[in-house]
């Protein structure tokens, strides 16, 4: 079983990575959106494979169907056609690389570094259901999840905020 | 644990799922005529059960079609999408004891991730046909399903707190006194309408409104691509009603009769609920859709989890 979890772990390790250059490259905003949906799927697996089935779940249910369709939401209301395709074509040719490849390059350097010099964690095997999630997220993390609810409820004020029609202009979509 | 024969869980969910789903067709067409006074398909075969098989055999003959204008790629992909997700979700579904293809301990998540990964489908359909009315149709599937999934998992909430586990086996035999139903009548209420809406079925069929859309996101697809919407959406409707019967009313539990039978006479009854709706309910407005999910349903949802979780702590 270690066995089959630990092959699972390193085919989905590979996919993610592929589709994640994928989706750095293409030049069709929906295409890069796609390869970006299969990253997070692939991470999921990852996640399950390391013996967190929840968290697997909630990338599926909250990253790849939920904040990715918004992507998606944004990018079929602006309609991107073969202008929009152009300028990205020109973004992604020559110089522009250069920089964030010496900088990633120096972090990816870094990595390995760390992976090569430190102790083998206790790895693959250890599952963490949701029961112990749940204890650890109210219990020694409580402060920090009551400060993201904050910083959501201010998100979704502004929001509504923004979203609000003027008074005296009503219409439809209100 | 897991069934102890997978493969033959795993073949037989898949034949029984595609043909019901197939056999629905001809039932929603025979009881929306029963309902609305008319004959329905009654020519081909015995009371036009042959129907579906002339159909089927129709959407093969056509040409299957690909515009110049679409997106080649996500055009083709788009309809396989939603086939295997909801075909996944049919792997957690507890049919009886022991036909089961993956008693997942996240089951019940499972669903909701895969049902919430459905909408691409629609969307990428909706986009990758170049074709204003598919947009809309698409634009109209991504606010909706966005809009009515939190409530969804929402309403789930209330269930799983009651039954301690995310296991759907687990949700059915905590059942086994007393039906989810009753302790969770918002809850099923919720999960009831929020399921039409992801099945797109009216009256939130908006996607394909066809009096304002044509035919909405699946306006370019002809033969078995549009087969596959086609089938995708009973096979939608068949996976939220076996939902609500594994959820809300015991899954398999029932006197006398196997627990199989059970488990069918109840999927049939929602079944047949869904075909009600659609007889006799008008397309709702899609603003009155969002305000619907956002304003009612969402505060709703939210008001049970905190009225479950409280009652619970109280009396455990």
């Amino acid at each position: 079983m270690t066995m089959f979890l630990q092959s699972a772990f390193y085919v989905a390790a590979v996919i993610a990575i592929i589709s994640t250059a994928m989706a750095i490259t293409r030049t069709v905003a929906v295409h890069a959106l796609l390869y970006l949906v299969v990253s997070l799927l692939a991470i999921g697996v990852v996640f399950y494979a390391m013996g967190a089935p929840l968290l697997a779940a909630l990338e599926v249910i909250i990253y790849a169907g939920a904040i990715v369709v918004l992507f998606l939401f944004v990018v079929m209301m602006l309609n991107l056609g073969g202008e929009a395709r152009q300028s990205e074509r020109q973004w992604l040719s020559g110089k522009s690389w250069v920089g964030p490849i010496i900088l990633s390059a120096i972090l990816l350097a870094e990595v390995i570094y760390l992976i090569v010099r430190a102790q083998p964690a206790g790895g693959i095997g250890a599952m963490v259901g949701p029961r112990e999630v749940g204890l650890a997220l109210y219990g020694p993390y409580l402060i920090g999840v009551e400060l993201a609810s904050m910083l959501l409820l201010g998100a979704v004020v502004g929001a509504s905020h923004l979203g609000r029609s003027a008074p005296g202009r009503t219409g439809a979509g209100t | 644990m897991t069934s102890p024969y997978p493969f033959a869980s795993i073949f037989g969910i898949l034949i029984v799922a595609l043909s019901l789903s197939a056999a629905l067709i001809w039932v929603e067409r025979r009881l929306l005529a029963l309902w609305q006074d008319r004959y329905g398909p009654n020519r081909a075969g015995p009371f036009g059960l042959l129907q579906v098989l002339a159909d089927m055999i129709k959407i093969f003959a056509k040409e299957d079609w690909i515009p110049p204008f679409a997106d080649k790629a996500v055009f083709v992909i788009a309809p396989a999408i939603i086939m295997v997700t909801v075909l996944l979700s049919f792997a957690v579904l507890p049919i009886a004891p022991g036909i089961i293809v993956a008693d997942l301990n996240i089951g019940l998540l499972f669903f909701l991730g895969m049902s919430s990964l459905g909408v691409y489908s629609i969307v990428l359909a909706g986009w990758s046909s170049g074709n204003k009315y598919s947009l809309l149709g698409g634009l109209r599937a991504a606010a909706q399903m966005m809009s009515y999934e939190v409530f969804m998992g929402m309403s789930l909430m209330g269930v799983v707190l009651l039954a301690g586990s995310f296991n759907l086996t687990t949700i059915v035999e905590a059942q086994s006194k007393l039906w989810f139903v009753i302790p969770q009548f918002l809850g099923f209420i919720l999960f009831l309408i929020a399921g039409v809406a992801e099945a797109r079925r009216l009256p939130f069929d908006l996607p394909e409104a066809e009096a304002e859309l044509v035919a909405g996101f699946h306006s370019e697809y002809s033969g078995m691509k549009f087969g596959m919407f086609f089938v995708g959406e009973y096979l939608g409707i068949t996976l939220i009603s076996a939902m609500i019967a594994v959820l809300f009313f015991g899954g398999w539990m029932g006197p006398w009769l196997p627990p199989i039978v059970w488990f069918f006479i109840k999927v049939f009854a929602f079944l047949c609920f869904f075909i009600l709706l659609r007889a006799s309910l008008p397309r709702l407005r899609f603003d009155q859709l969002m305000s619907l999910g956002w304003k009612v349903m969402f505060p709703l949802a939210l008001a049970n989890l905190v009225v479950t979780g409280a009652i619970v702590t109280v009396f455990k």
